[in-house]
């Protein structure tokens, strides 16, 4: 059985620089996977290549046995990839509601049917309550959830998450983690890129560490925090000597 | 709980609407004042048009600033198929509204690329190009322009010289027309793919929009529409020159409605054309013939006015005294 998801030697350039150089990696059905690094460990360039902003300079993508490489983000979307962004882009002049139903629309045309679906994501992501209020009304929490519920409501194979846990008090984050292991629940493959190691390595499956646009290690959570390489990316060297 | 509020919203428009149109049907019993007539089918005209604009400007956020363009497509067309070919101007109106969806989308074809105020500019520049085209345009009349021969009152030639009635219920039935579309489409996927291209074209994106498509669907209809106002302001004054019908000013009056009353909100157009329209006509007549500019003037305040107070719009008003209720 092939992998959800594979990049198979995908390189990035802009101009001279190099932001993700000779990148393979898969993601199969159910798992949730962590995307880490330290910050331009070229972590947000690969979620972007995967998402389809845009095709890689070099280097293939796969869904589902699929040459996803040159298909644009909208088909993508209808192929089964949701995204989250970093920078939550919610439509702010439309409600709470309203922006959920836009990614409904995907696989329906029936209004009711879209609305229905809406508020069926809304109420398991925790935001039923606020369905009629406008988007940019809520709290960052509140926001970053919206973006989550929005993407689930596309009824992706498959859901990146970029930094959906990042900058939330602990209790909030505690919520995020919740949500994301419920996703998985309903058979959601879930590949999440996150800066902040101690709350991603207890959710995820399965870690990939990227270090100057490169592939470092990859393995179990609990492998990875004790890896001198890992430790001496993120703190630098002289950390990894003494461990 | 949620279908059931929203149904009940947008039944409550309609409601409104039904209501609003029957009033508007019954009042020239009572006002015989050929003036005011004149003034209420431009304010219906306008209102209309506005809401054509909305569609694409309000919903869809690309800001046009050429509609005159599509204004005069629809005025000439019927013009010059009625005085050259004897075609009837019902036929016309439809016939240009066909052409000016066309030429959006011709043209919206290469601008829709461009971003936020380039694409405004754009549409500044491609209608004052058409204005100059047809200001030397020989057989579309040049700068003499077309004059629409008026003989018997007739339905059937959309021509009445005796009473201003039916250019009321026509402008009357136009309001409602593009009042009713933007009703439907706004509950439709184009209306939420619009307002999402709108907000934010990335995150749109991601989530399966078609944001080129969602511009050109909402260009076309916002042509098609316009032209058929267009059309009926060729009859309605039965004498088109390009000054008349494409110059800059028309594509003012088209979307400042919708922005003074409420950019892409359902009742925005309707509300800004019953404040602007009568006002500007009034200030015109008393200042005179000589009174051009002041209009103008008077546009200018009310944008700045607008953008500074309240970028939303004056329906905004009311929704932000909803906002503090359900505070409390």
């Amino acid at each position: 059985m092939t992998a959800l998801l594979e990049t198979r030697g995908v390189w990035q350039r802009f101009g001279g620089l190099v932001a993700n150089s000779d990148v393979s990696i898969s993601v199969g059905r159910g798992e949730i996977v962590g995307l880490i690094g330290p910050n331009g460990a070229g972590k947000s360039t690969l979620f972007n290549l995967i998402a389809g902003v845009r095709p890689p300079t070099q280097g293939t993508i796969w869904l589902d046995g699929e040459d996803i490489t040159a298909t644009p983000a909208t088909e993508r979307c209808r192929l089964g990839i949701g995204r989250t962004f970093q920078v939550v882009k919610s439509f702010e002049t439309m409600t709470v509601i309203d922006n959920v139903i836009v990614g409904a629309l995907v696989r329906t045309t029936v209004m009711r049917e879209a609305r229905r679906k809406a508020f069926e994501v809304l109420e398991f992501t925790g935001l039923a309550a606020r369905a009629d209020v406008p988007a940019s009304e809520l709290i960052p929490s509140e926001k970053r959830r919206l973006e989550v519920a929005r993407a689930l409501a596309t009824e992706p194979k498959l859901l990146l998450l970029d930094e959906v846990l990042t900058g939330l008090t602990p209790l909030e984050a505690q919520t995020g983690v919740e949500l994301v292991r419920r996703v998985r629940e309903t058979g959601v493959t879930v590949l999440m890129v996150e800066h902040v190691m101690e709350i991603v390595m207890p959710l995820v499956d399965r870690a990939i560490v990227l270090d100057l646009g490169k592939v470092l290690v990859e393995g179990k959570p609990t492998d990875i925090v004790r890896d001198p390489k890992v430790i001496s990316a993120y703190l630098g060297d002289r950390h990894a000597v003494g461990s | 709980m949620q279908d059931i509020t929203h149904a009940q919203r947008r039944r409550r428009d309609l409601i409104i609407a039904a209501v609003l149109i029957a009033v508007a049907a019954c009042v020239p019993m009572f006002v015989k004042d050929v003036y005011v007539q004149n003034i209420m089918v431009l304010t219906l005209m306008y209102a209309a048009l506005s809401q054509s604009w909305n569609i694409l400007g309000g919903y869809c956020g690309q800001i046009s600033l050429g509609h005159a363009l599509y204004f005069g497509i629809g005025a000439y067309t019927t013009a010059i198929l009625f005085t050259k070919f004897g075609i009837l101007p019902w036929f016309g109106m439809l016939i240009g509204g066909f052409i000016s969806a066309a030429i959006a989308l011709a043209l919206g074809y290469p601008t829709f690329r461009l971003g936020g105020h380039y694409f405004a500019i754009a549409t500044i520049v491609i209608a004052e190009i058409a204005f100059l085209l047809f200001l030397n345009w020989d057989w579309a009349g040049a700068a003499l322009g077309i004059d629409i021969p008026v003989r018997a009152d007739s339905w059937l030639k959309f021509q009445f010289t005796r009473s201003k009635l039916p250019y009321f219920y026509f402008a009357l039935a136009f309001a409602a027309v593009a009042w009713l579309v933007t009703w439907w489409l706004e509950n439709s996927k184009w209306g939420y793919w619009w307002r999402a291209v709108k907000d934010n074209s990335e995150a749109a994106e991601s989530l399966g929009v078609v944001v080129f498509k969602s511009k050109m669907g909402a260009a076309a209809i916002s042509a098609f529409l316009t032209a058929i106002g267009g059309a009926f302001y060729a009859q309605f004054v039965s004498y088109i020159d390009p000054e008349s019908v494409m110059s800059f000013q028309f594509s003012l009056l088209i979307s400042l409605p919708a922005v003074l009353g409420g950019i892409g909100t359902l009742w925005g157009p309707l509300f800004g054309a019953a404040i602007l329209i009568p006002v500007t006509e009034l200030t015109r007549s008393f200042i005179g013939g000589s009174g051009r500019g002041v209009d103008l003037i008077v546009y200018g305040s009310l944008i700045m006015a607008i953008s500074l107070m309240r970028p939303d719009g004056l329906l905004g008003l009311f929704s932000r005294k909803r906002k503090k209720e359900a505070v409390r």
